[in-house]
Formats: C-alpha cells, structure tokens, sequence
C-alpha cells in the first residue's frame, strides 16, 4: 500500500468517524446526522474519487476508490457513496462532469434493461436501484439498438416507487419510460452493462469486507466484556472458536475483494479487457464474500447472544447491510450458476490453468 | 473500525510465470516418460529417482542462499513449484519435507560441518527428512512429549516412540523432538532440544502404520538406546521451544494446504460434462470461487513474507480455511456429482479419486495442527487469549 493510499484510507476513515459513528447513527432520533456527512464527502472530494481531474474529480486509482467503500462499508455507511462512485466513473469514461449530489446508477440487475429510442428517450423499468430515492442524478448504462450507451437523467424526472431493502435503506424500482437524458454518450468501447455490473459487484465486495471486519471487532470486543458464568464468555473455548471461524471468513472477504480490486484496475487499464480471468476475479469475489456475509453475520449475532438482535445495538447495523449488499449486482447463486457454466465450458483441463494464471 | 487482518493482493512476478512453464514443460515429459501417472493418487508418492531429476532441475532449496547450494530466488517462484507438482501429484515425498521444514532448520541451528554435509545432498534430492515430533500420549499437545535423551559420554541416548511418523521407513534423517530435562512450574514447554537423527542405524526400529486406503505412509519409530553425538544437537538445550519458528506461516500457508484433495474438481467438472444444469453449474461456481480466494491469500501471505513482513496471523487463518476446504470438497463433490450421466468411464475414474479423497479427508484437518490447535491460535491472534 502506498502512502496516497493511506492517505485515502486515513481521510474517508476520520470522516467517517467523526459524523458516522455506528452508536450515535444507531441513537439518532433522525436523519439530519446525513447530510453534515455527505457534505464532508463530499468537500474531501471521496464523492467523485473515480472522476478525473479534468473533469472535477479526484482521479484516484480504481483500487483507492475500492478501499475508500471498504471503509465506508467497515461503518455500515448508509449514504450513496458507493453507487455516487459508480456513477461518476461512468460519467468521467464518456467526459461528462457529473453534478453534485448524491447519485445512483442503473441498472442494478443482471437482467433489467434501459432502451433509448430514436426520438432520444429512454424507456424500461428496472428493480432494487440502490439510493434512487435519495439521488438526484441517475447515471444509466441504457441501449441504443445493441450500442451501449451512457446516460445521466435527473431522478425528479424519473417515477422511482418506494422501497427499502432489508437494512432499510432506499431501494427502488425505476421507470424511465419517456425520460429524456440530459447527456447521453456512447460507451467505449469495451464497456457495457457487463462492465457496470462487475464494477458494482466488487464495490458491494469490498463494503462487505469493511463490514465484516466490524462485525469482527465488534464481537471481539462484546466477547472480551461480557461476563457469564463468572468470566468473559471469550475465555471459553466454544466461543473462541467460532471468533476464530468468524476471523477466517473476515480473511478471505480482505484477500477476494481486495484481489478482485486490483484485478479490475489492471483490466481499465489494458482498455477494458474483461477477460475470463477478470471475471473468475469479480465472481469469486462477489461468491465468497456473499458467503462469508451470510456465514459472518450469524456467528456475530450468536457471540452477541439477545442483545445483538435489538434495535438499539450497533450489531444489526451491520449484517443487516451484510444481508443486504450480498443481494445487490448479483447474489452468490447468480455469479456461481455463471462461472461454473463458464468453468465447463472451458472443460476439466483448462481449471488449473485459469487459477493459476491469477 | 478496523480490524488488520490485511491481505496484500500479490501477484506472481513474471519470472514465476517463466518458472511455472518450465516445471509444467518438466512434468509433461515426466508423465510421458511413465515417472508417474498423475491419476494414481494412491501411489506412495517417493520416488528417489524423481526427486534426483527434481534436484537436477534446480528446484529443491530453490530460496536458499548460494553458499549452501540454493539459488536464492524468491518465495513467490518456489510457490510456482510446490503447486504445479502438487496439482499434477507428483511423487514429492522423496525431498518436500526437507525442502520445506527441515533444509531451514538445518540451516538455521545445525553445525557448519552437518550444514556443508546435508545441504547439498538435499538440493540434489538425494536425502530425505522425516520429522519426529507425535509420540502415542503426545500429539496436538507437543509439549507433552516423553521420548527421553540421556547425557552420556560424547552425546545422548534416545529411548522411547515417536509415532505417525510420516514417511520415516523412506528417509535418511529425522529431525527428533526429545525430552532433555522435566518441564518446569513455570514453563511447561522446557525441557525438549532438538536433534539430528540418521535413520538406518541399530536402536531405530521403524514400524508401518498403515491407513484405511491401504497407504503406508505412517510409521511408529522405537528408539532403543540410540547413540547421538553432541555436535547434532539443533540449537540450545531444553530450549527447542524457543526455536518455533519463523519458518511456520511458509508451512502453515503453501499451497499443499488446499491443494490436497484438488484432483477431485477437474474430474467433478469431466463428470458435470460441458453444459451442466444449473445445480451443477452453481455448485462448480461456489466451489472455484472458493478455491480462487483460498489461493490468493496463499499467495498473498507468500508475498507478504518475501517482503520482509510477518503475517503469522494469516499464516493460521489460510491454513485452517485451505484444510477445511480440501477436506470438504470430495462430499461436495459427491453431492454435485450424485445425478450425473456422463459416459462411465469418465465416472470411473471420478469414482476412483473420490474414493481415496474421502478416505484422506479426515487426516487433513489434523496433521500438521489440527482445527481445534488453529482456531485456538487464531483466538489468541484475536485478543481473545
């Protein structure tokens, strides 16, 4: 890791912490701790990390941003900063200076679509656009015939239907039927929706990673406090052992999403060459850490026992967002079904060699 | 809210690559040659001849320095070799001890003239190492062990068992963890030295122990009034303790540590055929996913030591995640595997290796520390000790 890295890491972590501590969120009566937090993202220029210099941006690495949601993620940061990421990346592929504001991007899904018309407007509907509610730009990875081209439309003028997901955050459907962009500009080549999908894919990756690793901590610490049976329940063995379990899950979330960061870095870099070791990269990321997610957020709960199924503990804050992110871009079944498809195709002698060449 | 459990995304450098095509180029001429059949898993995997041939290559004691023979070439090219020949199961049993635990430790605490003697017979895969440290009351609990050396004239006399002693009828030395004095009130661990044992002599009596697939690979090893000489002595007196050991995370983290049972997946894959329902598909995903992650933070903790850092943490952490997935991946693939109508002499053979995959599974997650040790060092790297 670089010092611009630690950087990167040391200022998204002190805002964080300063206006998004877990425990005050958690006590909150309301939502106006939000927005003292995105203007403070917002003013260290993390909102537009992956947005060029020319173009007003940071111009930080593709792995920075990655480590900037990994933070976000370690905080159980319920604001747009991963998809406003997102959406400034695409915006900055086609020179577009995005607005300020909280952004989203669409489509969320594998199998949902947006189509521009020849008369330049969009249509479709497309399900579970994290933020939609709360964005005021949504960048689109929309279609002209079989072109992929990028959008930006104002979310005022898109009908977004209430939703939330299972951490309760927004979560909505999208009809952009008869939604005219105010930008529109074909994509590079190389970058489609398949593009967007995996940049998506390994952001929730590494959210989850910060997440797990504060599931984590937190369990760590509650174990090294509480007293039963007259000692802290750490000491015994049984819940060792399942820490330790919780631990090697932390581990591999760090190793994939960190692996699958680097891995996209390098495939902008050659122009955008999502080749099938990119993909092996993305996927196993978005499997493994979807599982360590299911995996992790269970043995933190029962290390927690009642207390960390209430509403006023900061656990929940946490896998709840765990549940949450592991669905989002594609859960593990979804990236399984296709790499193993992938894998066979391939067929049995060209395994290894794949694996190896990562 | 940030706990450091970091794990570097390390690539193989490129000299790696050239390496890898090298022992792949190496290996092909071997099987075709009729050296080994990298489908007969149950073979004893020591071949002498082999481990010559591997010497001769270069790649035993790839990392050590020049003056004992090595290369001195990077952790991360040596990576490259272990899991090439551990994919194709190659028959390793011949020098991987000794290239992996017992070269360093010679290196480390033997005398000049036992280094200037076994190193370079190492590096030309010509002496094999076993390690003595299980005895019959002393297993996950080392420091249990009871096998005795006596002061005598000159040097020591061993009396006393070691046991699951693996590959001991096959080698010349065995590094041999003995009792010296008692272990003390304060540090129960006192009290063991290590030692240079040369195999082969009157006072050594090597007994099979054969496992359930049939497969001597165990020994019970006797020691009755064996004679050793001062000067093979490894370090300080009753203090082998201390000397565990900075070589642990390369142990704990190789890629042997996953790749034990990895035959079972390209067959699983033959079997599945080329277009897999979506049960078969999905359950291929999950598992190479899972295989993929598993050896980047192999690779990673590979890296992290060649740089001069020291991930013991995640040394355990990779180990105990990579034993519990070798072990687990022949019942996932029976599972996936259980519907399949592929031609029957693909299944045969998939039958074949999941047969023997099963019945080594069990021993995976106990030799070289078991589940329970790990996760019990895993809870003291997390505070919890």
């Amino acid at each position: 890791m670089s010092d611009s890295d630690n950087i990167i890491v040391d200022t998204t972590t002190r805002i964080f912490q300063d206006l998004c501590d877990p425990q005050t969120v958690n006590n909150a009566a309301d939502d106006s701790w939000k927005q003292p937090l995105w203007d403070a993202l917002e003013e260290s220029g993390l909102t537009l990390a992956w947005v060029s210099d020319e173009l007003g941006g940071a111009g930080v690495d593709i792995t920075d941003g990655f480590d900037i949601l990994r933070v976000s993620g370690s905080f159980a940061s319920p604001v747009p900063l991963g998809e406003t990421l997102l959406a400034g990346w695409l915006l900055s592929r086609v020179g577009v200076q995005p607005p300020t504001g909280m952004m989203t991007v669409a489509p969320q899904r594998a199998d949902d679509r947006v189509t521009l018309g020849a008369d330049g407007a969009l249509s479709g509907t497309v399900r579970q656009i994290p933020f939609a509610a709360n964005a005021g730009h949504i960048a689109i990875l929309a279609h002209a015939g079989d072109a992929p081209v990028i959008a930006l439309v104002a979310a005022s003028d898109c009908a977004i239907a209430e939703g939330l997901n299972i951490a309760g955050d927004n979560q909505n459907t999208v009809t952009f039927d008869g939604v005219t962009p105010s930008v529109v500009k074909p994509a590079p080549d190389g970058l489609d929706a398949r593009s967007l999908y995996m940049m998506g894919a390994a952001a929730r990756s590494a959210q989850m990673a910060g997440a797990l690793e504060s599931a984590l901590q937190i369990s760590v610490a509650y174990a090294q406090e509480r007293v039963a049976f007259g000692r802290p329940i750490g000491k015994f063995q049984a819940v060792q052992h399942n820490l330790a379990e919780l631990g090697c899950e932390v581990a591999a979330s760090a190793a994939a999403s960190s692996s699958a960061a680097d891995a996209l870095q390098t495939a902008l870099r050659k122009g955008d060459v999502f080749d099938q070791q990119i993909f092996l990269e993305v996927a196993a990321a978005k499997i493994r850490v979807g599982e360590a997610a299911g995996k992790g957020a269970a043995i933190a709960h029962q290390a927690h026992g009642a207390i960390g199924f209430t509403k006023e503990h900061i656990l929940n804050r946490f896998t709840r967002r765990l549940w949450a992110w592991r669905d989002d871009f594609g859960g593990e079944s979804a990236w399984a079904v296709e790499l193993g498809a992938m894998v066979a195709a391939n067929g049995a002698d060209e395994l290894w060699p794949l694996l190896a060449s990562r | 809210m940030s706990t450091a459990i970091q794990f570097d995304p390390i690539r193989l450098p490129s000299e790696a690559e050239a390496l890898r095509k090298e022992v792949r180029a190496f290996l092909q001429d071997e099987i075709a040659a009729g050296t080994f059949d990298p489908n007969a898993v149950a073979a004893s995997g020591f071949n002498r001849e082999f481990s010559r041939k591997v010497g001769a290559k270069g790649w035993i004691g790839l990392t050590w320095p020049k003056k004992f023979g090595g290369q001195e070439r990077s952790f991360l090219e040596r990576y490259v070799v272990t899991e090439e020949f551990r994919v194709a199961n190659a028959p390793v049993r011949g020098h991987f001890t000794a290239d992996r635990q017992s070269g360093p430790t010679i290196m480390k605490y033997a005398q000049d003239h036992i280094k200037d003697d076994v190193l370079p017979r190492i590096i030309r895969g010509e002496c094999s190492f076993c390690i003595g440290m299980s005895e019959p009351n002393s297993g996950s609990d080392l420091f249990a062990a009871s096998t005795r050396a006596t002061k005598t004239d000159g040097g020591w006399l061993i009396n006393g068992t070691k046991i699951w002693t693996s590959g001991a009828h096959n080698s010349d030395y065995m590094i041999g963890l003995f009792r010296t004095s008692p272990s003390t009130k304060e540090n129960r661990r006192h009290g063991l030295t290590q030692f240079l044992v040369k195999m082969g002599q009157p006072g050594i009596t090597v007994n099979p122990v054969v496992q359930m697939t049939g497969i001597h690979e165990f020994n019970e090893v006797v020691f009755e009034n064996l004679f050793i000489a001062d000067d093979h002595v490894f370090g300080e007196i009753d203090m082998a303790w201390k000397q565990a050991t900075s070589e642990l995370a390369y142990e704990r983290s190789g890629p042997e540590r996953f790749l034990e049972t990895f035959y079972v997946l390209p067959e699983l894959v033959r079997v599945l055929g080329n277009k897999p329902d979506t049960r078969g598909a999905e359950g291929i995903g999950r598992l190479v996913a899972q295989l993929h992650t598993m050896r980047r933070m192999s690779v990673s903790v590979n890296g992290m030591l060649q740089a001069g850092k020291e991930p013991t943490l995640q040394g355990s952490l990779v180990k105990n995640l990579g034993t519990l997935w070798e072990q687990s991946l022949p019942s996932k693939a029976r599972d996936l595997a259980a519907f399949s109508e592929a031609d029957p002499g693909n299944r045969a053979t998939f039958e074949e290796l999941l047969q023997f995959a099963t019945m080594i599974a069990p021993k995976l997650t106990i030799q070289g520390g078991t589940t329970e040790v790990l996760r019990g060092i895993i809870a003291r790297g997390l505070d919890l000790r």
